[in-house]
């Protein structure tokens, strides 16, 4: 099963290697991982996106909380949370196809944020569904680039 | 006043109660050097890094203190890694300093640059690269704090030249407080209860003891809950030594080269409560056919350890020497006629340490490897102090030196570290002069770190070597033997060094004993001798380890002699 989880970690030179390196070490996968400072700035927040059984994922959890300069550790998938990421798209904006970006871009409340003869560059931030949805609807028009953050996440209430 | 970083170093280690260190110096660390020349601190010069960090290993097992060792920049640094994965992997306090280039100069490919804290980062329980003089007294308590607490573990400190130059008005802080790391001491109450109720309900429940009991000095806690529970102990490797080997209720050693009365008894409980020992593969053998009818208890002060290799089915996060006497003093209101209910499942036990007992033949002619060990388990009544290489010298020390106490084997459980056993006696010796310290060696192991015998020299460490020499790689060759047809792939050491003659050429005493009727006079000579001896035992070259469960196989699938 897929979990998402957040690790509130000291902001030290070489953390992101030790979280990194935990993870390669032991054979846990990686599928996402966003990191920036949080509220106290010297502490760092990471959101990963990883995949196991209960009993890997236990043993994420618990190796995370061993290491000295992790903070704590919250898995969300036991819980209710608001998950996002957000991608730029660049895309093939013939004069005939742009009409259509913006519709599609309008239904998602996505944003263009760059514009040249050639390409339109679209911002949409949303859930992963969303996200994968928004990809797919401009598709056939022709993508040239995605750029995509892995997704950030915080419990609700 | 100021001081340098080198003399804030040397003071925050006397503040920390260091008296010896294991060293080697070079360039980066010159200033360490000086700093160290007038301090009142003991400097061991090995002749070979990673025979600096596995005394500093054997200092601290032997002496539950925390092992310091310094060595320079680059290959010094590197040179330490097996030392510190070897101590990583058994669990071991130790404090390394490496040196390490200016900090202007990091990332520059400069001269005996290496980044250790990259290298060692997934063999240390934590690591530093010291980039600011005003850090370094809050790091250096911190390393002392993380290594000797909780799980303790080998922390490393890079010390790059330039800040050891520089100087500061020294501050020392007297607290530590790390928010990311603390450690459970107390095991749950709750949790506790459950463990008693199930041992309660047990009838044939069994004691599943690692290097925790050790760690934690839980050895009173471990005998009074036996004794007072009639319930038969065995032992990891790492737990040797925290229950004694005479005591009626010990089952001795389990696992792949464990006795047979352990590996039936694990496998046949209804109840294993595992204190301080992490359930590895050369103990539980085939992981789904483990103790398949046992409950299990576990507890140990590193939540990551329980339910990795073998889930629990009652957790307990702790402290074993709190856990324990929470455990006791619970049993202790129960009313229970022990010795009654148990009595059943201790005959059984019993009746399969009589039946297959560890055993081998000593002939007239050759010397019989375990021979030497049980005469060596004679002539220093099981009080001294052993340690080990790896291999078959290894697992026959294990079963045949009866250890009696805690932190009296010292031998590399978790990584099966080849030349650990010399160095790790000389750092025991420093530790304990006046006590009897001997490494059981095979041919092979003894010469990955044969140059400390200059150490032992120059220190006068009266330490003592028997080689079990067979003039193979013992413990290769009996897999090659009883798995690979006796195809001996490379595994024969065709070309030994005299190693008498070599004992000599370094200034110790070198003995060569090719006669059972010599071993226990020879053994006797060596400890009358106050040097190090080096006791070439030329013995049975293709005696085999048995028990011994083939690997991937059940425990109870044991081959025997
Ligand atoms: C550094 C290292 N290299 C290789 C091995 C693999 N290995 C395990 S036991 C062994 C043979 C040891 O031979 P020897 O020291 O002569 O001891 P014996 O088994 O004969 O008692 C080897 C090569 C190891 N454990 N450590």
């Amino acid at each position: 099963m897929r979990h998402t989880i957040s690790v509130l970690v000291e902001n030290k030179f070489g953390v992101l290697s030790r979280i990194a390196g935990l993870f390669s070490g032991r054979g846990f996968n990686i599928e996402s991982l966003s990191v920036a400072e949080s509220l106290d700035p010297n502490v760092s927040r990471m959101t990963i996106v990883t995949r196991g059984d209960d009993r890997v994922i236990e043993q994420v959890t618990k190796q995370l909380n061993k290491l000295v300069d992790v903070i704590k550790v919250i898995d969300h998938t036991e819980e209710k949370f608001v998950g996002r990421e957000l991608a730029l798209i660049k895309i093939n904006a013939e004069p005939q196809l742009r009409e259509e970006i913006l519709r599609i871009a309008e239904i998602f409340r996505g944003k263009v944020v760059d514009v040249s003869s050639k390409t339109y560059t679209v911002e949409v931030t949303g859930d992963e569904e969303k996200v994968e949805a928004f990809i797919e609807m401009l598709k056939p028009l022709g993508i040239k680039e995605i750029a995509r953050t892995g997704k950030i996440a915080m419990s609700r209430g | 006043m100021k001081k340098t970083g080198a003399e804030i170093l040397i003071e925050c280690l006397i503040k920390e109660g260091v008296d010896t260190i294991f060293g080697y110096p070079g360039g980066a660390v010159l200033p360490i050097y000086d700093a160290l020349f007038k301090a009142p601190i003991k400097h061991i010069l090995v002749r070979h890094e990673q025979g600096g960090v596995h005394a500093a290993d054997g200092y601290a097992r032997a002496s539950g203190k925390v092992g310091v060792c310094l060595v320079t920049s680059g290959p010094g640094a590197t040179n330490t890694v097996t030392g510190i994965a070897t101590a990583y992997m058994d669990s071991i306090p130790l404090v390394i300093l490496t040196g390490q280039v200016p900090t202007a100069m990091i990332g520059n490919d400069a001269f005996q640059e290496a980044d250790i804290v990259g290298i060692t980062r997934p063999c240390t329980k934590h690591n530093y690269l010291v980039r600011d003089i005003n850090d370094l007294s809050t790091i250096i308590k911190e390393a002392f704090y993380i290594a000797s607490t909780g799980k303790p573990g080998p922390v490393l400190i890079d010390l790059p030249k330039d800040v050891m130059a520089a100087s500061t008005i020294f501050k020392y802080p007297e607290k530590v407080h790390i928010r990311g790391y603390q450690p459970t001491y107390e095991g749950h109450i709750g949790q506790v209860k459950k463990a008693s109720d199930a041992l309660m309900a047990a009838k044939r429940p069994i004691l599943f003891i690692g290097g925790g009991i050790i760690l934690s000095s839980a050895y009173k806690e471990l005998l009074e809950l036996s004794e007072f529970t009639h319930t038969p102990v065995t032992t990891t490797l790492m737990g040797l030594g925290g229950f004694p080997s005479d005591h009626p209720l010990s089952l001795g050693m389990c696992g792949m080269h464990g006795t047979f009365s352990s590996n039936m008894a694990l496998t046949n409980t209804d109840l294993i409560i595992g204190i301080g020992a992490r359930f590895d593969d050369r103990v539980t053998g085939k992981v789904d056919e483990f103790a398949t009818g046992a409950k299990i208890v576990h507890i140990d002060i590193d939540p990551t350890s329980i339910s990795k290799n073998i889930p629990a089915h009652i957790p307990i996060v702790g402290d074993a020497k709190d856990v324990l006497k929470k455990l006791i003093g619970l049993l202790k209101k129960e009313k229970k006629n022990w010795k009654k209910d148990n009595q059943e499942w201790l005959n059984q036990v019993e009746e399969w340490k009589v039946t297959h007992p560890l055993s081998y033949k000593q002939g007239k002619n050759i010397i019989k490897p375990q021979y030497v060990i049980e005469q060596i388990h004679e002539v220093t009544k099981g009080e001294a102090i052993i340690t080990t290489e790896v291999g078959q010298n290894q697992m026959w020390t294990a079963q045949y030196y009866k250890f009696k106490r805690p932190r009296t084997l010292l031998t590399s459980g978790g990584l099966g570290t080849m030349g650990y056993g010399f160095p790790a006696a000389i750092g025991a010796q420093v530790a304990f002069p006046d006590k009897i310290v001997f490494d059981i060696a095979g041919d092979g192991s003894i010469q990955m770190n044969i140059q400390e015998l200059a150490t032992a020299v120059q220190y006068r460490l009266p330490v003592k070597v028997a080689i079990l020499n067979n003039s193979f790689l013992g413990m290769v060759r009996q897999w090659q033997e009883l798995f690979y047809n006796k195809r001996y792939s490379y595994s024969c050491m065709e070309c030994q060094p005299d190693f008498v003659k070599l004992a000599e050429a370094y200034g110790a005493v070198g003995l060569r004993v090719e006669n059972p009727d010599d071993v226990k006079k020879a053994l006797k000579e060596a400890i009358e001798i106050p040097k190090p001896v080096l006791i070439d035992f030329i013995v049975d070259r293709e005696e085999n380890v048995y028990p011994m469960v083939p690997a991937g196989k059940p425990i109870s699938e044991m081959l025997l002699v």
